[in-house]
């Protein structure tokens, strides 16, 4: 099972609007790949039709080996190589609130892939464990700082080992420290699990200092991309330099 | 005539029959008529006039059962109909602890002679001068009136308590009218007199003035309307509330949930028609309803009133029940059906798991609340001759003359029930929302 993303001239129109026009987007196994953009750029539409959250009118998708035609969703029965392959974790973490944070991490395993409830939670409390919540396992996500929640939402993706992880703003909910210590941990995910990760943010430190590779969004089209340190040190397109110029602003 | 012979000018009230005693004694008007049955209760609580006409309680039954069903004694383990709070249905009452009739109440007197045309129930006791009449009105078939009357009684008027003089004066002109023939010419001409009912006038004419005031019927079962009489029967009547609260609940909460579930997650057709079915389950009196399932479906299905009941109040609690849950299952925020389904479930299973379980957190306070209101809309269902809690208090009510005993009893019986639901639903709220 490949953990690359390779996404080919992505298409997507709303009515009149074009949202994305013509993406070409990869993200190779072990990389972490930042998708940097203004608000309305596109990076949460490219994150949700590699998702098969949403539909897409032209271009490919081979999301770890799973292929995405444009056209309607395919019902959830026909995507299940895509969730056993891909894992998503939400801007706003989105925990289920009735469950414990194990609970949210054991959900999949035990009702989508079938294990036992104790491989699961094997499996669950050393994810937590992984991540530094394995303290917080018995607590409900109202309970949990903003921090913590992000860590649990990251372990109840990656519990069904996804080769590629999608996350939608991360950082957005961290102070700094807690940034730079979660651009840490994904590293170790992408090294360690050979995952790519590909990840929409609008914090120009983080992708500095956590992400091999950033891919710069203006206007739903794909205007620079390259290592992270040299495209935001030295930026070419204009809209990357307002991006940087706004890097204090709140996302 | 009584108000001509007395000199006032007569003014038409109308009330339940049920509740005439009781308007005529807080001072709705004067004179309560509509063949009131005379008996000791009535007299100790209220001024009562001469009674001015002798009845019959006779038996009415299908023409096929002529021969088996004569008298009473004959419908052991049979339902038998009649008005609810009458000397009839004392003595079915009475019947039931002795040889286990069924006693079957109704509200009016048109159901029960269609009821037993349609083979709902075996007979029905009630004054002969309603089954005549009924009898006319299907044109003189559908049933038949037993000869022997199972007992006698007589009509009177009744007055307030310290109306004892107009009373008086209404009794002067009521043997008047009986002396110079013209009750008989009103009795005539509505088609209820007869010969017995002349020598009967004599009677009450011969008769000592005393005498004449102081007779009333007495028949199996009466007079005996105290608290220890009517226990039993109150508290199988609230088991009775209980029981169909309880079915009927089950029913909307199973029917909500489908209703519910169809809306959000159906079809446009399948949503269009489920809209129209809570549209007009919450547009129309739920007591429209049980009619129309117990009496307008019983040429397609006849169903006993019990289980009219649960459906009757069941679908209609159904479609306040699914608007609870669909508004409940839209609160959850598309983010998290989204991430279930990055995981890898199924939409059953995110339902199940996901949205189902925070749905029903948000719907529970709805729902209890419905359930208090089921329970005490649950006295709609005496239409369709169901005796609940509160039939049976008016019942009671009716026979010892007050509401003061029964109301506080019937009130305490509600309660008991409501309060520890409200309870348990709170205590759930508060577990849930600590977790």
């Amino acid at each position: 099972m490949s953990g690359g993303l390779n996404v080919t001239d992505l298409r997507v129109v709303r009515g009149p609007r074009v949202i994305l026009r013509d993406v070409d987007l990869r993200v190779a196994p072990g990389e972490i790949c930042a998708l940097m953009g203004a608000s309305g750029s596109g990076k949460s539409t490219v994150l949700r039709s590699i998702a098969a959250l949403q539909p897409f009118d032209g271009g490919t998708i081979d999301a770890g080996g799973f292929a995405l035609q444009p056209g309607p969703v395919p019902r959830e029965s026909r995507l299940k190589g895509l969730r056993s392959r891909v894992g998503m974790v939400f801007q706003a973490h989105s925990l289920f609130e009735h469950l414990s944070a194990l609970d949210n991490v054991m959900l999949a395993p035990v009702h989508a892939l079938g294990w036992t409830r104790a491989k699961a939670r094997e499996v669950a409390q050393a994810l937590l464990a992984e991540l530094g919540v394995a303290h917080r396992a018995a607590a409900f996500p109202r309970e949990l700082s903003g921090g913590e929640a992000q860590r649990v939402a990251i372990a109840r993706a990656l519990a069904p080992n996804p080769m590629l992880l999608l996350m939608d703003e991360p950082t957005s909910a961290l102070d700094p420290a807690r940034r730079g210590a979660l651009g840490d941990t994904l590293g170790e995910l992408a090294k360690k699990g050979g995952r790519g990760l590909l990840i929409s943010t609008h914090d120009v430190d983080f992708a500095r200092n956590s992400c091999d590779r950033v891919v710069i969004l203006s206007e739903g089209v794909l205007v620079e991309e390259g290592p992270a340190a040299e495209v935001l040190a030295r930026p070419k397109h204009p809209a990357t330099r307002e991006l940087l110029q706004h890097r204090d602003a709140p996302a | 005539m009584i108000a001509r012979g007395v000199g006032r000018e007569p003014r038409f009230v109308q009330v339940a029959w049920a509740s005439i005693e009781q308007s005529v004694e807080r001072g709705d008007f004067e004179v309560g008529m509509s063949g009131l049955e005379d008996r000791p209760e009535l007299r100790a609580r209220h001024s009562v006039s001469i009674p001015y006409y002798e009845f019959h309680e006779v038996l009415a039954v299908r023409p096929a059962d002529r021969g088996r069903f004569k008298r009473l004694d004959d419908l052991a383990g049979r339902r038998v109909a009649t008005l609810g709070a009458t000397m009839a249905y004392t003595m079915l009452v009475e019947a039931q602890g002795r040889i286990g009739v069924v006693p079957v109440s109704y509200d009016d007197d048109v159901h029960p002679y269609s009821d037993l045309v349609a083979g709902r129930v075996d007979a029905v006791l009630l004054d002969n001068i309603i089954a005549e009449r009924s009898l006319r009105r299907m044109g003189g078939s559908g049933f038949v009136i037993q000869p022997e009357p199972a007992a006698t009684g007589h009509y009177v008027a009744v007055f307030s308590k310290a109306n004892a003089a107009l009373r008086d004066s209404a009794n002067e002109v009521l043997r008047a009218r009986m002396r110079d023939g013209s009750l008989e010419q009103t009795f005539r001409r509505w088609g209820v007199w007869s010969d017995a009912q002349g020598q009967y006038f004599q009677r009450v004419l011969a008769a000592a003035p005393e005498r004449a005031v102081d007779r009333a019927a007495t028949v199996p079962g009466a007079g005996r309307a105290t608290l220890a009489t009517y226990l039993p029967a109150l508290l199988r009547a609230a088991g009775i509330t209980l029981i169909l609260s309880c079915l009927a609940m089950a029913l909307a909460v199973a029917v909500g949930i489908g209703v519910a579930a169809g809306r959000v997650y159906g079809h446009p057709f399948v949503r269009a028609l489920l809209t129209v079915y809570v549209e007009v389950m919450r547009g129309t009196p739920v007591l429209l309803q049980l009619f129309v399932i117990y009496y307008g479906l019983s040429g397609v299905v006849r169903l006993p009133a019990f289980a009219a009941a649960v459906l009757g109040l069941g679908l209609n609690y159904a479609a306040y029940e699914s608007e609870i849950y669909r508004a409940a299952l839209l609160a959850i925020p598309r983010s998290q059906l989204e991430a279930g389904r990055t995981l890898g479930l199924s939409e059953g299973q995110i339902l199940r798991l996901v949205r189902g379980p925070q749905a029903l957190r948000i719907a529970l306070a709805p729902m209890t609340n419905d359930f208090v209101a089921l329970l005490k809309d649950s006295s709609l269902v005496s239409v369709i001759t169901v005796v609940e809690l509160t039939k049976q208090t008016a019942i009671y009510a009716t026979n010892v003359g007050s509401w003061v005993l029964p109301g506080i009893l019937c009130s305490a019986l509600y309660l008991l029930f409501s309060l520890p639901l409200s309870r348990f639903a709170r205590r759930l709220e508060q577990r849930w929302s600590a977790a």
